[in-house]
């Protein structure tokens, strides 16, 4: 990456962080408010009284679930409202009609993506900590490496929604009909332990349920310890999706007729 | 080095829909020139422009900016452009200064150069008043003003503005006609698209007429309004006509007791018809054209090709 390119990128990232900390009561403060909702309600008052296999309280159990779902939900959320709002606006044009490359304007919102999950999963983890989670960090580089796969990961696909997106419904139907269900089947309240035979298989088919389950045991040791199969697949999965982001930005006509 | 600031060779781009939006279009635009692209609406005129800019992808043909191919060299291509597209395209809720300084960010000038420049482009503009404001509480002419800032911060050699005074009033479309002869007289190329077709004729040196993908006329302009046949003129009498007047070789129509209009071929000196306008003691407090030339030879080069096709 040369000068311009490296500029042109800290330009993007630099205009990302803006909005995100200018319009930060709708990205940085709703998954804090919910977070605590779930932890006071399932965490205190209800999981007490819930069976757990577990060398953990039930509050230590989800709250690594609690922090990936915010991952989640704003990494994907970043990209995909962001980019689609530039194509909507059309100041995509404005990158567009510069020499930056593809790659700088993928790598650009990615990074945005990213940051907003860092920065939500920064203050969900102070949540969690204050309401009494007692957060451990048994693998601390694990636990890193896993979150920033995850949000890298689901930066990507925001970004392939908004770059696929026609109009503000097709930015609402994925975290929708596909993004909430497979995050809150995915393990964040309940062990598979406590799930019939065929859920449990199910859940094996769901990715989300690795990553919860790797970055839960990178915390608290708790729980399935999938992070090898995180660690190897996820990058496999992020070099399908950037390729497929690149070609898409590169050659189709959603961005240029 | 190329001496054309553009130059387009065979261009077409047909849409995925099929239609052929232009049909191999030549065209080269001399370094420091200011050029006006002509031609009706859905002619091609914004396709071309996009294909220059890399916001459409062309179907056949070259496209070179300072010599350089767009295919071959893309990012030094599109830094020696500044385009103001014809309808907004910034983020309305990002801060003037914001967005100008982005955009130098997105052609490589770091934060400090970018922050500098985008504060001379929009002295300049006289924009710097507003420069901590949200774009959208901009009024539509600042609105204008800010999207030529944001086409100079990167300093391009070649400006290309597409219809930039729509909707803007007199005043300011005069003031930005004078801006855009500043920037021209300082080196600058410029391609200018118009509705307004004296804008083209008091501004541009050469001129393009567009209709249907391809390039009708393409001259300076004084042969290009030389290809008008004829020129009427108004005239407004200071007597009332008593009876119905004739000129020989002028086709005369009166509109009212004060008012006539004088039809001649343009080759006539306009003195034959001041003698003959004198022979039969007619004289007039005001005399002028009765449309803008160049609209009228817009109108006949347009329509003789609607009557072809």
């Amino acid at each position: 990456m040369d000068r311009g390119e490296r500029t042109a990128y800290v330009t993007i990232v630099r205009k990302e962080v803006v909005r995100i900390f200018r319009i930060w009561s709708q990205t940085l403060l709703p998954s804090v408010i919910t977070t605590s909702l779930y932890l006071l309600v399932f965490g205190k008052l209800i999981g007490s009284r819930l069976p757990l296999e577990q060398k953990v309280n039930y509050l230590q159990f989800i709250s690594p679930g609690l922090i990936l779902m915010a991952v989640i939900t704003n990494s994907y959320g970043n990209t995909s409202a962001s980019f689609f709002g530039a194509k909507f606006s059309r100041s995509i044009e404005e990158l567009l009609v510069s020499p930056m490359s593809s790659h700088t304007l993928i790598l650009g919102y990615l990074t945005g993506g990213v940051l907003r999950g860092v920065f939500v999963a920064t203050l969900v983890s102070l949540v969690t900590y204050f309401i009494g989670g007692n957060l451990e960090l048994r693998h601390p580089f694990w636990a890193l490496v896993i979150l920033l796969e995850v949000s890298l990961f689901f930066a990507l696909l925001g970004f392939l929604n908004g770059l696929l997106a026609k109009d503000f419904d097709d930015i609402n139907f994925i975290p929708t009909f596909f993004l909430t269900p497979l995050t809150y089947l995915g393990g964040i309240f309940y062990s598979m332990d406590m799930l019939p035979p065929w859920w449990q298989l199910l859940s094996h088919f769901n990715p989300v349920y690795y990553m919860i389950s790797s970055f839960r045991y990178a915390l608290i040791e708790a729980g399935e310890d999938t992070i090898m199969l995180t660690f190897i697949f996820l990058p496999l999965l992020l070099t399908l999706l950037y390729f497929a982001s690149y070609y898409l930005v590169q050659k189709s006509s959603a961005l240029r007729h | 080095m190329s001496s054309w600031a553009l130059e387009v060779r065979n261009l077409r781009k047909v849409y995925e829909n099929g239609r052929e939006a232009l049909k191999g279009i030549n065209l080269t635009i001399p370094i420091g020139d200011f050029f006006g692209l002509l031609g009706p609406n859905g002619a091609g005129k914004s396709t071309l422009i996009s294909i220059l800019v890399s916001l459409t992808r062309k179907t056949e043909g070259k496209v070179r900016i300072f010599g350089v191919d767009i295919d071959e060299d893309f990012p030094l291509a599109r830094k020696k452009i500044g385009i103001v597209p014809q309808e907004f395209n910034f983020n309305i809720f990002e801060k003037v200064l914001q967005i100008v300084a982005n955009q130098a960010g997105y052609y490589g000038l770091s934060y400090r150069q970018a922050k500098e420049r985008a504060e001379y482009v929009l002295q300049e503009l006289q924009l710097y008043e507003k420069r901590h404001e949200q774009a959208r509480v901009l009024s539509g002419g600042m609105k204008r003003r800010l999207m030529i800032a944001r086409a100079l911060v990167h300093d391009p050699a070649f400006l290309i503005l597409d219809e930039p005074t729509a909707g803007v009033d007199l005043e300011l479309r005069r003031q930005l006609w004078h801006y855009l002869e500043k920037l021209n007289a300082q080196g600058k190329t410029i391609l200018l698209t118009t509705h307004y077709l004296e804008e083209a004729e008091s501004l541009c040196r050469h001129i393009a007429i567009i209709r249907d993908g391809e390039v009708v006329a393409c001259k300076d302009k004084k042969s290009l309004l030389a290809m008008l046949d004829t020129t009427t003129l108004v005239l407004e009498l200071e007597r009332p006509l008593k009876r119905q007047i004739s000129l020989p070789g002028v086709s005369v129509n009166q509109i009212d007791a004060e008012t006539i209009e004088l039809t001649f071929p343009s080759r006539v000196p306009m003195s034959k018809i001041m003698k003959l306008l004198e022979r039969k003691q007619i004289s007039f407090c005001s005399v002028k054209n009765k449309t803008n030339r160049l609209e009228e030879l817009f109108l006949m080069l347009t329509q003789k090709e609607e009557s072809h096709g």
